[in-house]
């Protein structure tokens, strides 16, 4: 089944060519509202008649993350704010989100290609979707929300949290598909074996997972735990929202991006060089449709390989792999974004605590955990317990608060935490992928 | 009438301990009495010496975490009922003990008890004015 067989079966040539029109009006839309756009391209010596291939694309300059932090809230856009309908936000390092703007042209975009990911995940009108993404800011919840209701499918939008209610909600209302993030479903299976419910019980059929990396293992895993078809969804806020690329039913083999919409290419993260087709290295998306605020060769720091290869659903689109992890230093703990700067601001803005510090990520069963590792020297060392104890609970607590991340706090001898010479190691990723 | 004592940060784990007793003992610095405090993931080490400074040095040089705080030292009599009427008179007062802990003399007939106090001038005077024996710290670094 495809939502759009036209588009996502079109031959490749066709679809090149609608990607270089595409382009070319991309361009030529920032170069004329974006300051930032105008200047970078202009520092690059391209004007926007010098696109005249795909090929073209890879003299533009990259857009990062940075350029986005400093453009905060608005710089980016490309639309006038009356235009805007919807706005969204990620979290950013600094405690200054990464803002992004949606016309309505926009969000009919994302619905329609969240609809066509549902379809192509087997999903169709009939179908009860338990959304536990979260609603908000995120745009998890409300970009597969959007696009569950354009599909004609009843749509159950639960957010995240309350696992007990969502176990109840799922059985009682049948719902048929779930959708939040991969580690949230296995806490889920968890939890619902000690309510003593059987998930083949349940009418799932089909669970479409994302907003973090997860394994094959954890495939096999969540399939046997909760009697479901388990597939890999991407997106990012910058980009669009969840919806930019999905696994395919018939396969379960690489994640087919829309690239009637995106421009993928794949890059070597240190060099910036694009690698040759199959090669792992940086996934970078150009947006070729996006009103509100199109970016350019955007570095999305996700680590991948890229395939044009056929794949058996008929779709022509290539299929980027499962991300095998990041060109950056940012870790995903459970759904959320948290970067080591992020941890090191708080820390630093309590009385005594040193800027030394270790990340520690893990996996207990299913939940990512995060250990925070704080040197204890003789500003905040005290000999009663209680004091001690109390600085551990206030460091998590300031990280809950911020970062909307649980993590225990141990407090460790002074030294012990390795300095390195340059770039300091802030994180011990122990998880398995 | 106050008591030197330092703390010592340790992780818990094997040989931070026998580190600690063992710089002190190269250090020359006898050690009078201790208590050790622990949770799941550190203790606290408290330590009355003979050489307070000279204690906190050699423990700073090797990496540790040292602070010295004012505890304070009670002489019982060697007997039932001992602490207890000590405990009375700063329950009386509304004290708080924030820890405790307690050894016996040498070559006397008497327990010695040290306290962390929150308030710890009101606590001299309190068991003082009750004829408690507060030992000063010099009696005990030279025990």
């Amino acid at each position: 089944m495809m939502f759009h067989e036209e588009f996502e079966c079109m031959p490749r040539p066709a679809l090149e060519a609608l990607q270089l029109k595409r382009l070319q009006a991309t361009v030529a839309r920032v170069h004329g509202n974006v300051p930032f756009y105008r200047e970078s391209l202009a520092k690059a010596g391209i004007k926007p008649a010098d696109i005249n291939s795909l090929e073209d694309l890879q003299r533009i300059p990259f857009t990062t993350k940075q350029d986005m932090r400093d453009s905060y809230p608005y710089g980016l856009f490309a639309a006038p704010m009356e235009e805007i309908v919807r706005i969204h936000a990620s979290s950013g390092t600094t405690g200054k989100p990464t803002v992004v703007g949606y016309t309505q042209k926009d969000i009919s975009t994302w619905t329609e290609l969240m609809a066509r990911s549902f379809v192509a995940a087997g999903v169709h009108k009939g179908d009860i979707i338990h959304n536990a993404y979260g609603y908000g800011l995120f745009t998890g919840g409300l970009g597969a929300h959007y696009g569950a209701e354009r599909l004609g499918a009843s749509v159950i939008p639960i957010s995240g949290g309350n696992t007990k209610r969502q176990i109840v909600i799922m059985k009682d209302f049948g719902s048929t598909v779930l959708t939040c993030t991969p580690s949230y479903s296995l806490y889920m299976a968890e939890a619902a074996r000690e309510e003593g419910v059987d998930f083949r019980d349940l009418k799932l059929r089909v669970g479409i997972f994302g907003a973090e990396p997860w394994s094959e293992t954890m495939r096999g895993e969540i399939e046997a735990k909760l009697n479901l078809a388990a597939l890999d969804i991407y997106g990012l806020s910058e980009i669009m929202g969840p919806g930019v690329a999905i696994e395919c039913i018939e396969a379960k083999h690489g994640l087919h991006i829309w690239e009637d919409h995106f421009i993928a290419e794949i890059i070597d993260p240190d060099t910036g060089k694009v690698l040759p087709e199959g090669e792992k290295g940086e996934l970078v998306i150009t947006t070729i449709t996006k009103e509100g605020i199109p970016l350019l060769r955007y570095r999305t720091r996700d680590i991948t390989s890229i395939t044009r290869e056929p794949c058996k659903c008929g779709r022509t689109h290539a299929r980027i792999a499962r991300m095998s992890g990041r060109s950056d230093d940012m870790l995903i703990i459970r759904g959320v974004n948290v970067f080591p700067s992020q941890i090191e601001s708080i820390l630093m803005r309590i009385e005594g605590v040193e800027p030394h510090y270790l990340l520690i990520v893990d996996r207990d069963g299913n939940l990512d955990t995060l250990e925070v590792q704080v040197e204890v020297d003789e500003r905040i060392f005290s000999d009663e317990v209680k004091v001690l104890q109390a600085l551990s609970k206030q460091i998590e607590k300031e990280i809950k608060d911020l970062l909307g991340v649980t993590c225990t706090v141990r407090l460790v001898e002074p030294k012990t935490i390795a300095r390195s010479e340059g770039k300091a190691k802030r994180v011990n990723d122990k998880r398995k992928m | 009438m106050k008591v030197e004592q330092i703390s010592i940060f340790i992780e818990n784990k094997s040989g931070r301990l026998a580190e600690v007793t063992g710089i002190l003992g190269e250090a020359g610095v006898n050690i009078r009495a201790l208590s050790l405090a622990d949770t799941s993931d550190f203790g606290i080490l408290r330590l009355i010496v003979n050489d307070c400074e000279k204690a906190k040095q050699v423990l700073k040089e090797r990496g540790f975490t040292v602070n010295k705080t004012e505890v304070v030292a009670v002489e019982v009599p060697d007997q039932p009922g001992g602490l207890s009427r000590i405990l009375q008179v700063l329950d009386r007062e509304k004290i708080n003990v924030e820890y405790m802990y307690a050894f016996v003399e040498r070559c006397g007939e008497n327990a010695v008890i040290i306290f962390r106090f929150d308030e710890t001038d009101k606590a001299i005077k309190a068991l003082q004015d009750s004829s408690f024996n507060v030992l000063p710290g010099e009696r005990l670094y030279s025990m």
